[in-house]
């Protein structure tokens, strides 16, 4: 027999939301006061580099004018003739470079692992991804120097010749029907920085995505094979857009690092302080590697100078970091809730 | 492929050139027989079923029954070819739809899958695509170009056929996910039968549903029969006494590979089983 209890409300009792605490066990408290430590030296760290940049380079800056500094391509602090154009422009446009080649390779990778390979050579691939970037950026530097450029210049050299008519691929200063092999106008540009930089942002990039994939559920990709999907089927209609969150998250990490590599693209590169809008060409230059280059020689005012480009580029990097972890998180929790 | 809008009813897709021996899935063809001889399945070197013969008459409810672990999934998942994913995964035998083996080599195993559909036991809707685009994923997994109208007419036939239409008709573009667990298992259901199988697969459709959704569901599959055939596996007994037409009791001896111990017409198996253990099972005293 069930109990039926009249309809009523309680007249007397407050129906206002209590206050609610718990009181914690010693343990707990202990690991949120470390937790919270740690936390807070990282909020701090980052603060206090943030505020050395602006402390340092907010006053160069005042010296020529916000305006000046970042439409100024020249570098010269002597004659307080610096700005940040030619050198943001290159740092971006070496970036745009190597995400467009490590994005698609970093993908294809990424979904070879997850959905093609098997076994051994999933495992040995998902090690040798990790491995590959371990590797530290000078190495991937002097191998682009004295391996990979000297192999690619021709490349440059073919894509110029017949894509030349697109503006952004044209190479001046060199005549397309020369028999001679000149490839010096091919070198040091900042495609070939940009090819460097995208080996580099590949692994990083194919791990985010590798590991978004497989978090895509075995249920749903059972249920797209059971209504007689491919496998690219089933990877279109589960696999990227459960993965989603992670190839736009890997490619903006990606993007992160390609904006603040410094010693590959130094090594690569022969800088010039002038917009240069051909790829191809020799000469580029990126905020990064001026910084590297300019360090030694600098005199005090030089080196407020320099703060104020680290500055740009800390903004920069911070706000691309930003966007990518926000995106993650967002595409994560969507996904989970959806599941 | 060309989709043409035949007798206002049927959607008719003609098959790419290189002939298929099947018909295509969506012209509008009939329930078919399926029949499995001799089927036998491994994982590794286990067996966990052992040269399992079934016929399953075009256009009627089978029910397997059986008790936790005897085969009953995998017997179903390798009915289309979905055993195959696992894999350590290995069989023996034959599946016949309407007379062919799915499993012959020259058989494209993404047709056999469409026209063997199955409904699995948690409900999976693409959480990506809204309710509209779920009921017509199939569509679009097999490439078939269709007009706004008759991707309209499907998404509402399909529905209608899962009883699911007039609870989401008003909101046919929100995201699949956004229903509730029963609604989404008739949207799985409502996919399944966009794509006109000739068999459907259902393995414990209802076991995650509160009893007003399985009625649903089970009035979906009554409403199914003769327009196409259902093998579905339930642990719900008067499930399987409600909605078959036959009914088959698979059982695994204790580290033994699984088999049918009995398998006849529903009312036969339930009212006057042949086998002491359907009896000891459909009654409810068994392990
Ligand atoms: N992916 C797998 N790998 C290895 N063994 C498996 C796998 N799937 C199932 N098995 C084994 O195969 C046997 C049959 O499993 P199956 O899922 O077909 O049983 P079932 O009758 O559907 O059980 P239930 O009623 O609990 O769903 C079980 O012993 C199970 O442990
Ligand atoms: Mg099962």
């Amino acid at each position: 027999m069930s109990t039926v209890l009249p309809g009523t409300r309680a007249a007397e009792a407050q129906d206002v939301p209590r206050p609610l605490q718990q009181l914690l066990e010693q343990q707990d408290y202990l690991f949120r006061a470390v937790t919270r430590v740690g936390g807070g030296i990282v909020l701090a760290v980052m603060a206090l580099v943030g505020l050395f940049l602006a402390g340092n380079g907010i006053g160069a800056i005042g010296e020529v004018g916000l305006g000046t500094f970042l439409t100024t391509q020249n570098w010269a602090p002597e004659t307080n003739d610096f700005g940040i154009a030619a050198v943001l422009w290159g740092t971006v446009q070496i970036a745009a470079v190597a995400l467009a080649v490590a994005m698609p390779l970093a993908l294809g990778t990424a979904l070879f692992i997850t959905e093609v390979a098997t076994g051994w050579l999933q495992k040995s691939l998902t090690s040798l991804i990790d491995l590959l970037a371990a590797v530290p950026s000078v190495v991937f530097g002097l191998w682009g120097a004295y391996m990979l450029q000297p192999n690619v210049v021709d490349f440059s050299k073919w894509l110029s010749t017949w894509f030349g008519w697109i503006p952004f691929l044209q190479v001046d200063g060199v005549d397309p029907g020369s028999p001679l092999r000149d490839t010096v106008p091919y070198t040091a540009s900042a495609f070939i920085a940009g090819l460097v930089v995208a080996m580099m942002i590949v692994p990083i990039q194919t791990s985010i995505m590798t590991e978004s994939f497989r978090r895509a559920p075995t249920g749903e990709r059972e249920g797209a094979y059971a209504l007689g999907a491919t496998r690219l089927g089933m990877i279109g209609t589960v696999v990227l857009p459960f993965g989603r969150g992670g190839i736009i998250g890997g490619t903006m990490l990606g993007l992160g690092r390609a904006l603040g590599e410094t010693i590959a693209i130094y090594l690569i590169i022969s800088p010039v302080y002038a917009i240069n809008f051909h790829v191809l060409e020799k000469g580029a230059n990126s905020i990064a590697a001026m910084i590297a280059l300019k360090y030694s020689e600098s005199n005090e005012s030089a080196m407020g100078a320099l703060m104020a480009a680290g500055l740009t580029l800390f903004v920069i990097t911070m706000l691309v970091n930003i966007t990518a972890s926000a995106i993650m998180a967002r595409s994560r929790s969507g996904a989970e809730s959806e599941g | 492929m060309t989709m043409q809008s035949a007798s206002g009813h049927a959607l008719a897709v003609f098959d790419p050139p290189d002939g298929e021996a099947l018909p295509d899935p969506l012209a509008g063809s009939d329930a078919a027989e399926l029949d499995a001889r001799a089927v036998s399945a491994w994982f590794g070197e286990r067996k966990v079923l052992d040269r399992v013969s079934l016929t399953m008459a075009a256009g009627q409810v089978t029910a397997l029954i059986g008790p936790s672990g005897c085969g009953k999934s995998t017997f179903l998942r390798i009915l289309n070819r979905m055993h195959e994913m696992v894999p350590t995964a290995s069989l023996a035998g034959q599946v016949l739809l309407d007379g062919s083996d799915i499993y012959d080599p020259g058989r494209r195993v993404t047709l056999a899958r469409r026209h063997i559909g199955m409904v699995f036991q948690k409900a999976n809707p693409f959480p990506a695509m809204s309710i509209y685009e779920n009921t017509i994923a199939g569509l679009k997994l097999a490439g078939i170009k269709a007009s706004r109208v008759e991707k309209d007419f499907l998404v509402e036939d399909s529905l209608r056929k899962a009883s699911l239409w007039d609870e989401v008709k008003d909101r046919l573009h929100q995201p699949g996910g956004g229903l509730s667990g029963g609604q989404q298992q008739r949207l799985c259901i409502a996919r399944s039968l966009a794509v006109s199988p000739r068999v459907l697969l259902m393995d414990e459709p209802c076991s995650a549903l509160d009893p007003t959704s399985t009625r649903r569901v089970e009035e979906t599959i009554a409403s199914l029969r003769d327009q196409v055939t259902v093998v579905i596996v339930t642990h719900n007994m008067q499930q399987a006494a409600r909605i078959s037409d036959t009914c088959a009791f698979f059982l695994a001896a204790q580290n033994d590979p699984g088999a049918i111990v009995e398998h006849g017409p529903t009312e036969a198996m339930f009212n006057y089983p042949q086998d002491e253990r359907t009896s000891d099972y459909v009654n409810g005293r068994f392990g």
